[in-house]
């Protein structure tokens, strides 16, 4: 990228060193103290970058602990973007610019700076005390620690206080400026300018208010330090240009809001009111806080005692006939298993979003994996099948969430909708849909008396029908004890038992046939290697395959949403390769589960680190499988 | 003009479902169930309109005898379920029905909660101090000293009593009965479903299999009279056979006493009356225990407040008239940008 290249090369209008990129995507990331605002100023930079119609994608990392105690590794919090001139597809790999704010930011990420790479240090942080907290002996400055880099020391500190002082803020209040004089660089830097940023600091607190002036000055001060002279050779300003985008209206969206909008979506197209009941946890909370703002759209928010009364809370408001909807991650919804198998037998719709998080127990709350496959597909007493989505990006959670109300309204089915830690918080542009784009589905209850059986069914979807309590005429019983076919009444019956357990297992088998056919993203329908993913480590592989099409290599990527009931064609489409490796961020769970349905030879490129896959690795791994 | 004709009165049968009763012949969940098919008729309930939700347990497996609305759910969770079915649909009279394991052990979290937040439903606890269903184990109200198959030497756990730990739940209508006192029943249903919010009812529920008789000491004929004083709203805490016990507030101490009319100068007038209202009086009524003093029956309190559902439509409603969420508008709110 340019940062390297010949400073001379081209002039900017008013004196300062201007280029084009000569790569097609950069990758940024800052860190500093969980208290430094970096995922603020994270945000506005995606902000800022959407707006000049550069392609984008984000991964935010955020520390466990809420206050961790200033200055140390464990408090650190980094934001990475990558973005560029084509379409990006991950947060990318090794960053080629990296912002420490503090020492201990600088400790956690200056191995993952690409060789070369520019390092951006707020030496007024570098204080003998904080390179102690962070567990530097000597000043990595000094030692050659990062001799593979280009460093630049620029007294953020300092600037934001001289910046700030004629306003009426504390010593304490000024510094929190430092994130906004980092951003004005930052701008300055890939020529965005600070006019959204200043808007969104005035509205936020008061254009009046001493802190928004303050605040602002800091931004314009850290945008003119990269105008004036004050800037060595080092930095340069590069403008990215812009991606061609499809026609049409865009916004930024992470994976929560847009699987909260998918879901009032679905309930709208099929016309029904949604009634969500959740317990906090990480990551999955952003969910209950965004739906809890939509009232206006009908949408009841309960925030239950536990992830089981949540998940039961759900299933009664299903059955009383609006859309129940719960949503959790990793130990919630191992609480919620004995709920859903309730669901399962009363033949009740209920959707279950999982935004997984990483590790057994309470494992690793804020970095992001995929192992909850098991859980989700075979995670159950009793043989107790039910349908599972997973969705591939942070758009793509809208369409995801749509199909699941859908599903589970048309089967009288739970449906569990996969998402994860990073898809829940990475932003990418999104192409808005509109409404009158989506085929309503509307949902029917029972009101007819004349023939009513609580277990009769729809004989093309083998639903049983949905009776709201309060419709004249139709009492009757339901429970989690085995019923009897069609009347539902309690059936202790040994061939009423198989035929239950058959008819279950039908109904969702038979789904396969009204999901789309498996396609294949990128490649041929048959060669010599497919990539199997599924989930959000659909950007990376798909980034890798073309790469590796690119220079020739016989390689497909085949991304599968449709967990369970699997596409009908699948089996026979992976059977069309010579190899099919599977990539994911677990310890082998869709490599044994897609194992357990064919007998091909099936091989993993597993990874458990808490961190997404990467372009590298998956390229990496195709190349150890076909040669050229 | 439209001549109203009244729907037919509805006769408790008319509240019993097709499905053969299945619980042990003599077990109390008998007369519970009869008393509430009559309460429900003679409150003019509707069928259509009435939800019975239940966990798991002997108990628990009323909703399939009532010919109502019922979910028999899972073991400990009915309140929660409940609370689904209420918030969907506030219309609906919710009933739920457990046993002390049920509501007071694996549920006991889910009681807490439904109790707090005032959720307008009823909750009927059927106490016989003991697991009917999984054989006779001893549950959280069994006493100490209990013996059943895990206690084999007798129980060493201290037992809680429902009503305390439902005023202790800021429940804000607690009311107790037995299984064989079906018009004391029916009168404390009645109640329990006029009042919106959270309604508790105990009921002392003889397990004729594993428990039998352990209520016997206040249940039985010879001695209810001594042993179970029925508390009514503004009247005088009088009870015992000739009428002429009563209970005051002990002198010089803050507890209840129970003493005879005529005897050591005691009137009439020293006798208290019952305030439903009144929380303090509420939890010294709970807790009085045979043989110093009789098990008090009836509505021992009842203090509404508003109740969770209504309070959540009441947001909702308030949102939906600022202007009913528009699906494009939603997706176009903050930051958008064309590209043409
Ligand atoms: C999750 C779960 N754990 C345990 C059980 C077994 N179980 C069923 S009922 C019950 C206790 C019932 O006692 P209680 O609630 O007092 O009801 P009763 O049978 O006495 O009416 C137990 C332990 C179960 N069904 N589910
Ligand atoms: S075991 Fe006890 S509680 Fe259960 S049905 Fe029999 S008598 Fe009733
Ligand atoms: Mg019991």
């Amino acid at each position: 990228m340019n940062l390297q290249t010949d400073p001379s090369k081209g002039d900017g209008a008013d004196g300062t060193q201007m280029s084009e990129a000569d790569t097609d995507s950069i990758v940024v990331r800052f860190a500093g103290d969980s208290g430094d605002g970096v995922q603020l100023l994270g945000g506005q930079f995606s902000q800022a970058t959407a707006l000049d119609l550069n392609s984008l994608a984000t991964f935010p990392d955020f520390p466990a602990e809420i206050r961790a105690p200033i200055g140390t590794t464990y408090g650190v919090s980094a934001f990475q973007i990558k973005f560029g001139s084509r379409m990006i597809k991950t947060s990318g790999d090794l960053p080629d610019v990296l912002v420490a704010l503090n020492p201990a930011a600088l400790k956690v990420n200056y191995k993952d700076v690409r060789t070369g790479g520019l390092i951006i240090v707020d030496s007024g942080s570098f204080t003998e005390r904080n390179l102690k907290k962070a567990g530097f002996n000597v000043d990595p400055r000094e030692d050659g620690t990062l001799g593979e880099h280009r460093t630049i020391e620029i007294d953020i500190s300092a600037l934001t206080l001289e910046a700030t002082k004629q306003f009426d803020v504390t010593q304490k209040e000024a510094l929190r400026g430092k994130n906004m004089w980092t951003l004005g660089l930052i701008y300055w830097m890939y020529d965005r300018t600070t006019d959204a940023t200043e808007k969104f600091v005035a509205g936020k607190f008061g254009a009046e208010s001493p802190v928004a002036q303050a605040n602002i000055a800091a931004l314009k001060a850290g945008h003119a330090y990269g105008e004036t002279a004050e800037v060595s050779g080092d930095i340069q300003q590069t403008r990215v240009a812009e991606v061609e985008f499809a026609p049409g209206e865009y916004r930024l969206v992470t994976g929560a809001e847009a699987l909260s909008w998918g879901l009032v979506a679905g309930c709208e197209l099929a016309g029904i009111d949604m009634t969500f009941c959740s317990y906090p946890i990480t990551p999955s909370s952003p969910i209950l806080h965004i739906l809890s703002r939509l009232k206006n759209f009908g949408v009841t928010t309960f925030q239950a005692e536990d992830e089981i009364a949540a998940a039961c809370s759900a299933i009664g408001a299903s059955y009383a006939g609006n859309m129940g909807i719960t949503a959790s991650s990793g130990p919630g919804i191992a609480l919620k298993t004995e709920a859903i198998g309730l669901a399962i037998s009363t033949e009740l719709p209920l959707i279950i979003v999982d935004t997984q998080r990483a590790g057994p127990s309470t494992g690793l709350p804020t970095k992001t994996e995929q192992s909850d496959l098991f859980l989700t597909v075979w995670g159950r007493n009793g043989d107790a099948p039910m349908v599972v989505l997973s969705a591939r990006s942070p758009g793509d959670c809208f369409e995801t969430a749509i199909e699941a109300v859908r599903l589970a309204t048309k089967y009288m089915t739970p449906v569990f909708v996969l998402s994860d830690g990073y898809i829940a918080n990475a932003a990418e542009p999104w192409m808005i849909p509109s409404m009158s784009d989506y085929e309503p589905f509307p949902v029917s209850y029972r009101s007819e008396v004349e023939g009513f059986q609580p277990f009769s069914r729809n004989e093309e979807t083998l639903a049983r029908p949905w009776v709201k309590p309060g419709t004249p005429g139709l009492t009757h019983r339901i429970g989690g004890i085995e019923k009897a076919d069609g009347s539902g009444n309690i059936s202790y019956d040994p061939e009423n038992h198989q035929r239950m357990t058959d008819l279950r297992n039908d109904k969702i088998a038979n789904i396969a046939k009204d999901i789309p056919a498996q396609a294949v993203e990128l490649g041929n329908d048959s060669g010599k290697l497919a990539v199997v993913g599924w989930g959000s480590t659909y950007g990376p592989i798909n980034r890798a395959v073309a790469n590796m099409r690119d220079v020739g290599l016989d390689v497909a990527h085949i991304h599968i949403r449709n967990l369970w009931p699997l596409p009908e064609n699948l089996i026979d489409l992976l059977g069309k390769y010579d190899m099919v490796l599977v990539a994911e961020m677990n310890n082998g769970q869709m490599l044994t589960f897609l194992r357990s349905q064919t007998r091909q030879d099936i091989d993993g490129h597993l990874k458990v680190t808490g961190q997404p896959l990467t372009i590298k690795e998956v390229e990496d791994a195709i190349r150890a499988r076909v040669q050229g | 003009m439209n001549v109203q004709v009244e729907p037919a009165k509805l006769k408790a049968k008319d509240f019993a479902s097709d499905q053969e009763v299945r619980w042990c012949p003599g077990c109390g969940d008998y007369a519970i169930l009869k008393a509430v098919q009559m309460a429900l008729a003679n409150m003019g309930a509707e069928p259509d309109n009435t939800v019975f939700v239940s966990g798991i347990g002997c108990a628990s497996r009323f909703p399939y005898y009532m010919a109502t609305y019922g979910f028999h759910t899972i073991h400990g969770r009915a309140p929660a379920v409940a609370s689904g079915v209420k918030l969907a649909n506030p219309d609906l009279d919710v009933w739920i029905v457990s046993g002390d394991g049920d509501a007071l052990s694996i549920g006991g979290n889910h009681l807490l909660h439904v109790l707090r937040r005032n959720m307008d439903v009823q909750f009927l606890l059927f106490n016989n101090e003991i697991y009917g269903l999984t054989k006779g184990q001893y549950s959280p109200t069994s006493q100490i000293g209990q013996k059943s198959p895990s206690t084999p030497q007798g129980s060493v756990d201290a037992p809680i009593d429902a009503c305390t730990f439902a005023l202790g739940c800021n429940a804000r209508f607690i009311a107790r009965g037995i299984d064989i006192q079906a018009k004391d029943l029916g009168y404390v249903f009645t109640r329990a479903r006029d009042h919106k919010g959270a309604s508790f009812v105990e009921i002392i529920q003889n397990c004729i299999v594993f428990n039998d008789d352990a209520f016997a000491h206040f249940t039985e004929k010879k001695v209810a009279k001594e042993t179970q004083i029925h508390v009514v709203h503004e009247e005088k805490l009088i009870y015992g056979a000739d009428s002429n016990k009563g209970l005051r507030i002990k002198p010089g101490a803050f507890e209840l006493e129970a003493v005879t009319i005529g005897e050591n100068g005691i009137t009439e007038d020293d006798i208290l009356v019952h305030d439903e209202t009144n929380k303090v009086l509420a939890s010294l009524l709970i807790a009085m225990k045979p043989p110093t003093m009789p098990v008090a029956l009836g509505v021992i309190y009842c203090d509404s407040a508003p109740s969770y559902e209504q309070a959540v439509k009441d947001q909702i409603e308030g949102a939906k008239a600022k202007g009913l969420g528009d699906m494009d508008a939603l997706l176009r709110s903050g930051n958008t940008w064309t590209v043409s």
